[in-house]
């Protein structure tokens, strides 16, 4: 082993992940106590400052695993697919969190837990394209194999989620418009704005300090697959 | 080959890789069989399923005809490099000194010939037991099931390649395929419900587009990307 030890780095406190905690908590307890409720959906209406961080978050992630499994392919540096595993891991736990916060703010407000909304069903499919993607990995020991095939799966689930968006859109859709990527500008009072922009920062920073965590974790363990070997 | 020692072309090399997968299929029959039993099966088991009385056979018809379609294709896709497991024989196919592109492409054209071939059996015995004029729409119908064939075949083939490498072979195939089948699947249905209400194809015209998009993009990029799932 060299300089970096493991156990050392272990026993030391992540100070990225302890600000990203605090943040997302500051976010939430603006959101919560800070910001107005909304005239018409009234408290359930926070949920929004967790649902749509949580969903660019979700997208974000897979979009990067995506992009480093593709370069990856030109590149094969072993980098690369340590951030694709440590991306899809932490994007796969944010898209559960759309799935589970859409339902608990869709009950009040649309009058049910589910419904076959295209934005919703896009979520549910990239969130089984995730998993199917981290089972891929699972069953492949080789690393070199291992990475190859989820670039492939990466660049190939990119180019499917513009198709199911399309095909579900056409099936039909009963999410609101974007209120925040909207073409007509952001359509929300200042105050709300400014804790959403809040929460999205502290959000995407909670997936940078867990993606580096994870990252140290995958380090650690093709370390140890190495020494294992050369034991051998 | 009747050139007997030329080196051929991806396209005449794909050509005797289909041959040969047909040949292995037409003397033994085993997976295709299965896959016909499991098709007349479900849609004799799916007809029980739902009230008859309070739904149409018409309504009911196409998601049986294109959730038989699909688990049937995977069957024969799983097949297709199962045949290549025993005696070293995907090694050999691996030695031949053919562009790696012509084993997708040839493994893609018999596995269309098996799921086209299920199709026109299923096809005539779902409107035998649904009791469905389809002979107005045979032509369509015809028209959309190999569209939407090429598609299902074209990523089938290539996660089924890559399946085969895994341990969990059988079960990663459907995990990793099944939601690149939704964008095949919906457009399908969709188009089969309007061709069975007896509506000109032209209605179906956005689903179509949809579906030739996605032949053309997965059919380009899983030939692209295939070598990359051969270990040598």
């Amino acid at each position: 082993m060299t300089s970096s030890s493991p156990a050392a780095r272990r026993l030391g406190v992540d100070w990225l992940l302890l600000a990203a905690g605090g943040a997302v908590v500051a976010a939430v307890v603006r959101a919560v106590w800070f910001t107005p409720p909304e005239r018409l959906q009234g408290y359930a209406q926070k949920i929004f400052y967790i649902h749509v961080p949580s969903a660019w978050v979700g997208f974000l992630a897979f979009a990067l695993t995506a992009l480093a499994g593709a370069f990856w392919l030109f590149l094969k540096d072993p980098r690369l697919d340590r951030f694709a595993e440590s991306s899809a891991e932490v994007g796969v736990v944010f898209t559960t969190g759309v799935l589970v916060s859409g339902p608990l703010w869709g009950k009040p407000i649309w009058g049910a837990w589910w419904v076959w909304d295209a934005r919703l069903t896009l979520t549910l499919f990239l969130w089984f394209l995730y998993l199917g993607y981290l089972v891929l990995r699972g069953v492949i020991p080789e690393r070199e194999q291992r990475a190859r095939y989820s670039a492939v799966v990466g660049i190939l689930g990119a180019a499917l989620i513009p198709f199911i968006h399309l095909s579900v859109y056409l099936f039909n859709t009963q999410h609101p418009m974007p209120v925040v990527a909207n073409p007509t500008g952001i359509q929300m009072p200042a105050v709300m704005i400014k804790t959403f922009f809040l929460s999205l920062g502290a959000f995407t920073l909670l997936y940078v300090a867990l993606v580096r965590s994870r990252y140290a974790l995958a380090v650690e363990r093709d370390a140890l697959d190495d020494d294992v070997a050369t034991d051998r | 080959m009747s050139g007997g020692r030329s080196v051929p072309g991806i396209l005449a090399a794909a050509w005797v890789i289909a041959r040969k997968d047909l040949a292995i299929e037409f003397r033994t029959r085993s997976a295709f069989l299965a896959a016909l039993v499991l098709s007349l099966l479900s849609i004799v088991i799916f007809f029980f399923a739902w009230d008859p009385t309070a739904i149409g056979a018409a309504d009911l018809a196409p998601g049986v005809l294109w959730v038989t379609f699909t688990f049937s294709g995977l069957l024969g896709l799983h097949r297709s490099f199962g045949v290549e497991s025993h005696d070293g024989a995907m090694d050999a196919l691996l030695s031949a000194p053919v562009p790696r592109q012509s084993i997708f492409l040839g493994k893609a054209l018999a596995n269309l010939v098996f799921v086209l071939g299920v199709q026109a059996v299923a096809l005539p015995a779902v409107a035998l037991f649904y009791n469905l004029p389809i002979g107005p729409a045979f032509g369509a119908l015809a028209l959309l099931m190999l569209l939407a064939s090429i598609g299902l075949v074209a990523v089938g083939t290539m996660f089924a390649g890559m399946a085969a490498n895994t341990r969990l072979a059988e079960l990663l195939l459907p995990v990793l395929a099944m939601p690149f089948f939704v964008p095949i699947v919906m457009p399908a249905a969709k188009t089969t419900a309007l061709l069975l209400a007896g509506r000109p194809i032209g209605d179906a015209f956005a689903w179509l587009r949809i579906l030739l998009a996605f032949d053309l993009v997965f059919a380009y990029l899983c030939m692209l990307l295939f070598p990359l799932t051969l270990d040598d």
